[in-house]
């Protein structure tokens, strides 16, 4: 973490989040992160990790020492596209694709995401889709994304969904369920479930 | 046997050629099989990264339905064609056993909408049904118009076989290599069967997930392909629909169909190219069948 003068900034430790660490290895998937050794295997193994600001394995590093602003605001965790390498090959057998899905549920909660980032404004245009009708139709999820990010990007990725159409591969029609009350209810009541053992 | 066919969302958009072809050769095989009733989003993992409890709940919707539907069998086998709804499927019935905490929140949630989860499900892919239940035997005697020499690459994609080791290997699988040899075909030899395709990053970090899909397509064509066979919606589209912005990215000169797995069986077995929605591809097969000396059959 250089700073402007391109000086690395100190971090003392009573600028952590001591807590953060426990937080993430309580939630599920989570419960390895502090019998990591530091091996290096999942950022190895990662097709993505050259791409990344930090690597699986100095995420992991961070979590636990407590340094919360930093992972949470990474591009990292939205990059990781789930193929579940690291978790396969990690000796310590921590899950960490889903410490990276602990990540993110954790970023969009307190809205500390990168904004030019698409990945969390898809997962929230699916989210509402899956909601109102049960399934999701791909047409409209991705004319939703770009609405809400980058109007003009839909411009150019007009030809790729004209090719489709023609190809009969994208349906304008929204696909929904029958009983999309009882999909509602029980979403609610998971819900409250949830909220219940929160508080 | 009978089963339960689960499409998913992406099979009735982008993937239409994937259910058109996986219906037709379950149907040259006489595979018994129902679509599940008013089935719902798998809750796929962009649900997952808002909230995770009611991505499984989503998933235990369709695993109480389908036990429903099947009320009578002992297991339930569900076929889940696209990856992403079998790895979800899955992982909520693993999440289910293995954290109490969450099993018992979603039944108690499933219970207020009268509905139950029992666990006699098991999720199955295609591919894992037609060779270790219908056996490459039958699947080879059904051939009518053997894949003479066509050069495929397996491409597995990565949620099929990680992180649950279900009927492969999690690096070097040989179900699919297995499987076209059957048909015929050479089975190319290669490293990056299981490499992620991008996944929707393609969509999102474009420059990113278009180099992984970018270096798949390279592999293979090195290696002397002549298509990669997918088993996957997502990775079909990655690998298909960017081709030409491959190119103009990355001084590239890719040029390789990908076809769904089973549109290469269903070829085989001498199924017209509209029911195996080959009509589909952005990259026609034609192509490549047009350098081969006496394979004639295909003129889609």
């Amino acid at each position: 973490m250089e700073d402007s003068k391109g000086l690395w900034k100190i971090k003392y430790e009573s600028d952590l989040f001591p807590e953060f660490g426990r937080e993430i290895a309580a939630s599920p998937g989570g419960e390895n992160i502090f019998s990591c050794i530091q091996c290096g295997t999942c950022s190895g193994f990662c097709p993505l990790s050259l791409y990344m600001d930090y690597t699986p394995r100095r995420i992991i590093a961070m979590t636990r020492a407590g340094f919360k602003e930093e992972v949470l605001s990474s591009s990292m965790i939205w990059m990781c596209a789930s193929c579940y390498g690291c978790t396969v090959e990690c000796p310590k057998e921590i899950k960490i694709t889903d410490v990276m899905y602990a990540l993110k549920q954790r970023a969009i909660k307190e809205g500390v995401y990168p904004r030019r980032f698409l990945v969390p404004i898809l997962a929230h245009s699916f989210f509402k889709s899956v909601w109102k009708h049960g399934r999701n139709t791909e047409s409209h999820l991705i004319v939703s994304m770009y609405m809400k990010s980058n109007p003009f990007k839909m411009l150019t990725q007009s030809l790729l969904g004209m090719k489709l159409w023609l190809k009969g591969r994208m349906g304008i029609m929204t696909d929904s369920i029958r009983d999309k009350k009882s999909l509602q209810s029980l979403l609610q009541a998971v819900k409250k479930i949830q909220n219940g053992k929160a508080h | 046997m009978r089963y339960i066919y689960y499409p998913g969302c992406s099979l009735k958009g982008t993937g239409r050629a994937y259910e058109e072809s996986v219906l037709a050769v379950f149907r040259a095989l006489e595979l018994q099989f129902e679509e599940l009733d008013d089935w719902n989003c798998c809750g796929a993992t962009a649900y997952m990264a808002i909230d995770e409890l009611q991505a499984f709940t989503l998933a235990a919707r369709n695993l109480a339905l389908a036990e429903k539907q099947f009320a009578d069998e002992e297991e339930v086998n569900i076929i889940a064609p696209c990856s992403a709804c079998y790895l979800v499927l899955m992982k909520a019935q693993h999440y289910i056993e293995e954290y109490t905490e969450i099993g018992d929140q979603i039944r108690s949630a499933l219970k207020e909408c009268h509905m139950e989860y029992e666990g006699r499900i098991r999720i199955r892919h295609p591919l894992d049904v037609f060779v270790n239940d219908i056996g490459l035997e039958k699947i080879k005697s059904l051939v009518r118009k053997p894949l003479d020499g066509l050069r495929v690459a397996s491409y597995y994609g990565c949620q099929m076989v990680r992180p649950y080791k279900v009927f492969d290997h999690h690096y070097s699988p040989t179900t699919m290599d297995d499987l076209m040899r059957a048909l015929g075909a050479k089975a190319v030899d290669w490293s990056l069967k299981t490499r992620c395709c991008g996944g929707s990053l393609t969509g999102t970090i474009e420059q990113v997930g278009m180099r992984l899909s970018f270096i798949l397509l390279n592999e293979a064509q090195k290696r002397g392909a002549n298509v990669i066979a997918t088993s996957c919606p997502l990775c079909q589209f990655n690998l298909e629909c960017y081709q030409g912005s491959m190119n103009r990215k990355f001084n590239g000169s890719v040029d390789l169909p990908a076809a769904y797995f089973t549109q290469l069986m269903g070829m085989a077995y001498g199924i017209s190219n509209r029911e195996l929605g080959l009509q589909r591809l952005f990259v026609p097969m034609t192509s490549q069948f047009s350098k081969k000396e006496g394979y004639q059959h295909v003129g889609v």
